[in-house]
């Protein structure tokens, strides 16, 4: 039955973390934009909300509900809306632990799962994006050689709290395919370069790392010598990124619509005209229609049915999507929108990046 | 639970109007392209005779995906199809249980009968508190003055059939908007006559014409809504119901036709042995398949906005700010997306020996009639804004 109600238990969900996103993340994402850092409290408060530790199994110290990225999405969109980056820093754990949940052998569940079930946030990431322009996760720089294990040699970017991560989900060629390799902190071979510079998601630490004959046991290979599913990772998180896309997109939605009414020009709101009030209207419809695009995708991901399509189009319409809308939150302010006191030129900042942030987030 | 899934029934309905779009319309589509104004005689009858499986109802989820696969076959023939039309949307909408019965029964009865509805007039379209036509109270019967074009179906509504139609005029033109009703009119009322049959860029199958009223007596109780001018927005009330249901329908409309391009465009290309890869980052792919997933999920995000502005009112939810979502989302996807087809298949989009030319030129009418693509879009800024009318023009 066709429907568009999440269910009672998500809606709960949504309106957690909406008030979260609200009371807390929307207080200091300036601060941490302009700091660099995330204050602890704050990702402490989110790990206490039971995000991450709700899709692992029981046994390995979760709360063992079914995986979905639907609702990872509708989460996902309401921790970005309150602020990209921490939305990024709170999930990161989800990328070192989704893949092993859904593909990792029974070892790597018993051996991985639990250091991120503790009473506090523990960071784990994954290694995909690579520093190139033309960047192909299908056809990745990064190569694992077997010779008994795997010996990785190559350099990645974008690596969220590579620093402190408990493991990283290293993503490299093996054999024509991309496949994931478990990399333990303090790995042998493995260098964290300098905190990355970027020009949005600047609260989020992300850094390059350069892999330089790392060496890693045979069994670390992401559900053991068959592999994993890459291009269900890649859809994961394309649905994540796109959902992300639609919370920050709505964010510069309801902030220039606010200043359209209460900004006055000639007399009268400026909204009252409708070179603005039409990029409002918009804004409203595609942040509308990027959702339920992306919404689509997760449903389909979810069945484990063939998405590819599906996630391909939800990511390309978010990408866009984000990306003009955030461009007329700027607009729509002017001058009020350039200037740093507003916020609508961090979120056009964090907006331009999501073409490029497909694996810094899963669901 | 939010879920896109349809049952095996609603698939199979669906399924169905496809086939008649693909076996009945798709093979005469051009020729009623080229012959406008001739009857289109074996569709309308089998259209008739078939009626009891709902194809133009255009009610509900699946009564608009319907309506998608046969404009997915004709735009021009879907309109062409007997059936209440816009005027039976109205009566639904705003009419009582009694108008029903009197208005909408005939449907189910009898010989093929259409439905039409005249808002639009020489001298106003979108800004419908214009209308001049008049409509004054002489006891139990209101007389029509005024004359009406752009009516959708209007000659087979009234010529050709025993139908009706549905009429919007003044009752108090100092009231403006407030005074503004709706009255049905049955075909064969004295004093309304259908003139000009116009000749349109596309959906040639379809009759529009000029219907015009001249002392056209009605029975008092074909007012749809209240007779009495109350508060400023009251006269509107109904119109503004009509085009709830409507306007995602039109959207409906829009994405057939646009689909209908998408997938010659698709079967052109996978001809050539071009495979889309939708697995590749953005900077891999080559322009033409940037193009196609552009194209495609531009045309199902307004399918899905579709979907829910129908969704929504099938469960009784208000939707008036999604039903303009969809009309405004759907109307431009459908012009975009037609128009890079044919740019796309170069000279044989161009050519007249493929439909490319024809999706393009039968999709831009979704931009236009139940409110252009501008109104609508005027209607989700006053609505997203909080804005009345006044305080955003």
């Amino acid at each position: 039955m066709l429907s568009f109600s999440p269910s009672e238990e998500q809606q709960m969900i949504v309106n957690t973390v909406k008030q979260f996103a609200n009371d807390v993340m929307r207080k200091k994402f300036r601060e941490c934009d302009e700091e660099g850092r995330i204050p602890a409290e704050i990702i402490d408060t989110a790990w206490d909300l039971g995000l991450v530790v709700s899709c692992i199994p029981e046994e390995y110290g979760g709360a063992g509900w079914e995986h979905s990225a639907l609702t990872g999405t509708l989460l996902a969109e309401e921790l970005a809306w309150g602020d990209l980056s921490m939305a990024i820093h709170i999930l990161s754990p989800w990328l070192g632990v989704l893949p092993i949940v859904e593909m990792g052998t029974a070892e790597q569940k018993k051996k991985y799962l639990p250091l991120v079930c503790g009473g506090k946030f523990v960071p784990a990431t994954a290694a995909l994006v690579e520093p190139r322009y033309n960047f192909d996760h299908n056809d990745l720089g990064t190569v694992a050689k077997k010779n008994g294990g795997y010996t990785i040699n190559g350099e990645k970017c974008f690596v969220p709290l590579a620093q402190d991560a408990a493991f990283t989900l290293v993503y490299a060629g093996d054999g024509g395919s991309s496949q994931c390799f478990i990399v333990d902190k303090g790995a042998k071979g493995v260098a964290v370069g300098e905190r990355e510079q970027n020009m949005g998601i600047k609260g989020l630490a992300t850094y390059g790392l350069s892999f330089n004959g790392c060496k890693v046991p045979a069994e670390n290979k992401l559900g053991g010598e068959r592999g994993c599913d890459f291009k269900r990772l890649i859809n994961l998180s394309r649905v994540a990124v796109s959902s992300m896309a639609v919370g920050v997109a709505r964010g510069a939605f309801e902030f220039s619509r606010d200043y359209a009414k209460d900004r006055y020009a000639f007399g009268e709101p400026i909204g009252s005209r409708q070179a603005v009030a039409f990029m409002l209207a918009d804004m409203a419809i595609e942040i509308d229609a990027a959702r339920l695009l992306n919404w689509e995708a997760a449903w389909l991901v979810d069945k484990h049915e063939e998405a590819t399509r599906e996630c391909c189009l939800s990511k390309a319409y978010a990408d866009n999507m984000v990306m003009q809308c955030t461009d007329y939150g700027v607009q729509v302010m002017g001058g009020h929108g350039y200037i740093r006191d507003n916020p609508v030129e961090l979120w056009f900042r964090n907006g331009r990046g999501f073409v490029a942030f497909t694996g810094l987030a899963i669901v | 639970m939010i879920d896109f899934e349809l049952t095996a029934e609603e698939k199979a309905k669906i399924q169905e109007a496809h086939d008649v779009a693909e076996k009945q319309f798709r093979p005469v589509s051009r020729f009623y392209d080229e012959h406008e104004h001739e009857e289109p005689q074996d569709i309308i009858d089998f259209m008739w005779n078939n009626r009891a499986k709902g194809f133009v109802t255009g009610l509900g989820v699946v009564g608009a995906m319907m309506v998608e696969e046969l404009c997915w076959g004709d735009a021009g023939l879907y309109l062409a199809s007997p059936g209440p039309g816009l005027g039976g949307a109205a009566v639904f909408a705003a009419g009582t249980k009694e108008q029903w019965g009197k208005f909408l029964a005939r449907f189910n009865e009898g010989k093929p009968k259409w439905g039409a509805m005249a808002m639009t007039e020489p001298g106003c379209g979108s800004d419908t508190s214009a209308i001049q036509a008049t409509a004054t109270r002489d006891g139990d019967y209101w007389v029509l003055n005024g004359e009406k074009i752009f009516v959708t179906m209007g000659h087979r509504a009234l010529d050709l059939s025993e139908g009706i139609i549905v009429v919007w005029a003044s009752v108090d033109k100092a009231a403006g908007r407030a005074g503004m009703k709706s009255f049905v009119v049955e075909a064969g009322t004295p004093g309304m006559k259908v003139e000009k049959k116009e000749k349109k860029l596309g959906i040639k199958a379809s009759d529009t014409v000029t219907v015009t009223f001249d002392n056209c007596r009605i029975p008092f109780s074909n007012i749809l809504g209240k007779a009495e001018v109350k508060s400023k927005t009251e006269g509107f009330k109904g119109a503004m119901a009509t085009f709830d249901v409507t306007r995602p329908m039109v959207a409906a409309q829009a994405l057939g036709v646009t689909r209908a391009a998408l997938d010659m465009l698709r079967e052109e290309i996978d001809r050539q042995g071009i495979v889309i890869r939708y697995d590749l980052p953005r900077s891999k792919q080559t322009a033409l398949e940037r193009d196609i997933i552009e194209m495609e999920s531009n045309w199902r995000a307004a399918h899905l906005l579709m979907l829910r502005a129908m969704w929504q009112l099938g469960s009784g939810q208000s939707n008036a700010l999604e039903a303009s979502m969809s009309k405004a989302k759907a109307g431009r996807a459908a012009t975009l997306i037609t128009q890079r087809a044919v740019e796309l298949m170069g000279p044989l989009g161009y050519s007249r020996k493929y439909l490319f030319e024809k999706f393009m030129r039968d999709a831009k009418i979704n931009d236009i009639f139940e409110g252009t693509g501008q109104i609508n879009t005027l209607v989700v800024a006053r609505r997203v804004l909080g804005f009345t009318r006044d305080q955003l023009k």
